[in-house]
């Protein structure tokens, strides 16, 4: 296990470079910098402005030396300066991530406590009325578009209950933050809920039809000790991948969400940055979303270990 | 006898109570909550050309005067004392001098005098180089300002190179605050420091922009407000449901556009929603060096293709101006009577008319609907721009050009058109000040830096230099049709029309009054309150 532990991190490491050097690449592929855009703002464009404004963000050096002084600065902790606030990048960053986060675990807790039970349901009631709802609801899940149905909700809100759930300032307590922010994590949360639900739902019929699962019954288990104990837990390992990968797409998600329910997570923020070419910001934060994505589907690979005992990483 | 006196006493004390009356109404206190459309660029007004920075920290400083910010009109008789007390021309009406307030202090204690207003000019007109602005949009609007001269702490004195009646109307804008000679740029950028009604208190990008009273305010008893909070909301669905819903007490300036206004209206009835020009033209811009528009004839059919009303008729209902360069009557002040405009080339009411001389030229030139031309019409990357843009396409098929939309990433628009890989764009100008100085020379004057399209005819430069010295409204007007007139004939950045929108607030906010003929001069908020 240990060998294996070693082998992943270095594999991350190498993972982490590669995305570091595209993030950098592409980020200066794409036309137009920060000063066409600072300029924008006012206008016109002079060159001459133009060109001493390069030179004080350090943009006319050549890319290599900017991407040195890039990695230099993030191995000491220092990610640089915002190109428009002209503050650390670390005081813009920081502040943006817990609100994110927030969202993120609360829409993936949606999602497994919606779409595990309902899987589950729809499996075991298979070809019931009840089974043909909830496979509604899921298809539903899937082909809405998270921006429309947050829309929809905002809507329903105001003209019922005038009164809209967005996010207006800090809410000055933990569990009010939490609600507040259930509602877009619902939003969000809908989608992966449907895809976990459908994925539950074939994993356990799959299930259900094994020999074991008969053997069981026959020994008189109940439907709930044969439903939960024995077919939820050897179908739940493909869930638990989706999980996975559902939590790297979720930053997508959370972009349309975020901006519908004007929340200042980061997701939001880096679509700004990318709009304004705010190289420090961008680069910064795709870097911090590909380490949280990596050691996501690095828990995820250990998950596997503690739900089949027959996994052994070291064979 | 007696009783008549008496009748008169009763009736004048009735008016004084009358006319006292709303002072007595007003109430100090409270939190205004405006939402903020996009993620404005920075707190510098002088260096930036968008209403994202002017609406939200005008508040934060005082000009040397202003217009009137009860009044609905700007224009040279609503101007008003702000940071000066006085002024007078001398008799060459070349040297302007303000008499300055007393007692007036910068946000951060430090004392307001002549010297900070000396030191604004010398960025302004690029004297200063050790601590310039990033970029300096209306250097031109100050390039016949030769110095400004201080006598003592309370006096300065503008001496200009020629006489130009206008730089006080320049002065009174929204865009014209003064700076303190003791922060420097790029601290003004971040963290602004003023003398105004409002101390900034916090910028957070992308979230909100907060500001609280100034209890230093040299202004006694205003502001009324204990702080504005402009929330930043860039969905527009999100921000008007928000304002339904009674989450903020005023919209972003003119963000509820005409065909948004009856949803406002229908499910907010109480909200108050003016209607104002703000400012904003559409435009047509024209590559001049780019083959086959070298040729006048070929601009010359462009400009007789277009049908403005149509356009006008389905971008807004109808509710955007017809105009020429300057803002039209009944708002503006200079621009051309419609049956002064219906003369110029293009402005014919009879499209079919124009449009059959059009085509004539194009066949003149070898087109037809055999051959046509094929052009890529150019435009930012946002709804206002895209909608003419496909419309124009639709009218320039009437002569035998083929246009094909060519979307531009709005972040890099300005550097396209300043490097002049366009042809045939779609584009909006928004303009500070109805005023000939401010429009003519910043869009049209050979020098300018935002005469996007560099159109430059000396001819056109010395009418500008001319009616800028004009006196008399009536001759200046006059010269100002003539350099319409001009710029109509030489295709210069064809006017489609000036846009018109509504912004909305709540019926407990008070002592706001919307200017119609400008959208960047009258966010000062020190006589608004809240009737809460």
């Amino acid at each position: 296990m240990g060998a294996y532990l070693i082998r992943r991190f270095l594999l991350m490491l190498l993972t982490l470079f590669g995305m570091s050097v595209l993030i950098f690449v592409m980020l200066r592929l794409v036309p137009g910098n920060i000063t066409d855009i600072i300029f924008d703002s006012a206008g016109f464009v002079n060159p001459a402005q133009k060109a001493k404004i390069e030179r004080q963000l350090g943009l006319d050096q050549p890319i290599v030396t900017q991407y040195v002084a890039w990695i230099a600065g993030l191995a000491r902790g220092d990610l640089g300066y915002a190109f428009v606030s002209e503050k650390p990048a670390i005081e813009e960053i920081l502040p943006r991530i817990p609100v994110t986060a927030k969202l993120a675990v609360l829409a993936l807790v949606f999602s497994v406590l919606f779409g595990v039970p309902l899987g589950v349901i729809s499996a075991v009631r298979q070809n019931t009325a009840l089974d043909y709802v909830l496979r509604v609801v899921s298809l539903s899940g899937l082909s809405l578009p998270s921006f429309w149905l947050g829309l929809l909700i905002l809507m329903a809100c105001v003209q019922w209950f005038g009164w809209i759930p967005i996010y207006r300032s800090t809410p000055d307590n933990f569990w009010r933050e939490i609600a507040l922010l259930s509602i877009p994590a619902a939003a969000v949360g809908f989608r992966s809920s449907a895809l976990v639900m459908r994925l539950t739902r074939s994993s356990m019929l799959e299930v259900l039809r094994q020999d074991y699962i008969r053997t069981a019954r026959a020994k008189g288990a109940s439907d709930a000790s044969v439903n939960y104990e024995h077919a939820l837990r050897n179908a739940v390992l493909p869930v638990v991948t989706i999980i996975g990968i559902e939590a790297a797409f979720l930053i997508g998600g959370l972009i349309v969400t975020e901006t519908v329910f004007n929340i200042p997570g980061v997701a939001r923020f880096l679509v700004e940055a990318i709009r304004w070419r705010d190289y420090p910001i961008v680069q910064n934060l795709v870097m911090f979303i590909a380490v949280v994505v990596v050691v996501v589907n690095f828990i995820v690979d250990m998950t596997y270990v503690v739900l089949d005992p027959r996994i052994k990483y070291e064979e | 006898m007696r009783a008549k006196i008496a009748t008169a006493m009763a009736l004048c004390l009735w008016a004084v109570t009358l006319a006292g009356g709303p002072a007595l109404a007003e109430k100090q206190g409270g939190t205004l909550r405006v939402y903020h459309r996009d993620n404005l660029p920075s707190g510098s007004i002088h260096e930036e050309a968008t209403i994202s920075t002017v609406q939200p920290f005008m508040a934060v400083f005082n000009n040397l005067v202003m217009f009137d910010q009860g009044k609905k009109l700007n224009s040279a008789e609503t101007i008003v004392p702000d940071l000066a007390e006085s002024w007078a021309w001398d008799a060459t009406r070349t040297r302007l001098t303000f008499k300055l307030r007393q007692g007036v202090k910068w946000h951060d204690g430090k004392p307001f005098t002549a010297k900070d207003v000396q030191c604004t000019w010398a960025k302004l007109t690029g004297k200063d180089t050790a601590d310039d602005f990033r970029r300096n949009p209306r250097a031109i609007w100050y390039q016949n300002v030769k110095d400004v001269a201080v006598n003592g702490d309370h006096e300065a004195t503008f001496v200009l190179g020629r006489p130009q009646p206008s730089l006080l109307n320049m002065l009174a804008s929204g865009y014209t605050p003064i700076y303190p000679c003791h922060v420097s740029t790029q601290a003004m950028r971040t963290n602004p420091i003023g003398t105004g009604p409002f101390r900034f208190v916090e910028f957070k990008r992308g979230d909100v922009v907060r500001f609280a009273r100034n209890p230093d305010y040299w202004k006694k008893g205003r502001p009324y407000l204990d702080a504005i909070e402009w929330k930043v909301i860039e969905n527009r669905s999100t921000r008007i449901l928000a304002f339904i819903a009674g989450e903020f007490d005023m919209t972003f300036s003119a963000d509820v556009t005409v065909p948004l206004l009856k949803d406002v209206t229908s499910q907010a009835p109480r909200a108050v929603c003016e209607v104002a020009s703000t400012g904003v033209s559409t435009n047509l811009i024209v590559n001049p060096s780019a083959p086959p528009f070298n040729d006048a004839k070929v601009r010359q059919a462009l400009a007789l293709t277009l049908d403005r009303k149509s356009i006008i008729d389905i971008v807004s209902q109808g509710k955007h101006s017809l105009a020429g360069v300057m803002l039209p009557p009944p708002e503006g002040s200079w621009g051309m009577p419609p049956e002064m405009l219906e003369k110029l080339p293009g402005y014919s009411a009879d499209i079919d008319k124009s449009r059959a001389e059009g085509r004539k030229i194009m066949a003149g030139l070898g087109y037809g609907p055999g051959k046509t031309l094929k052009v890529k019409v150019s435009t930012r990357n946002i709804a206002i721009y895209r909608d003419p843009a496909v419309l124009l396409i639709d009218q320039l098929k009437s002569i035998y050009i083929d246009g094909e939309l060519d979307v531009v990433d709005t972040s890099i628009w300005h550097a396209k058109v300043t490097r002049k890989e366009f042809s045939v764009g779609m584009n909006l100008t928004g303009v500070g000040v109805d005023d000939p100085d401010v429009n003519l020379y910043e869009n049209y004057a050979c020098n300018s830096e935002r005469n996007l399209t560099q159109y430059c005819n000396k001819e056109v430069d010395a009418l500008i230099d001319r009616q800028s010295q004009e006196t008399d409204v009536a001759t200046r007007k006059q010269i100002v049709w003539e350099i319409e007139r001009r710029l109509a004939e030489d295709l210069a950045r064809p006017i489609i029309s000036y846009e018109r929108a509504a912004t909305c607030w709540q019926p407990h906010l008070k002592g706001f009054v919307l200017h119609h003929n400008s959208i960047y001069n009258n966010w000062r908020f020190e006589d608004v309150w809240l009737d809460k």
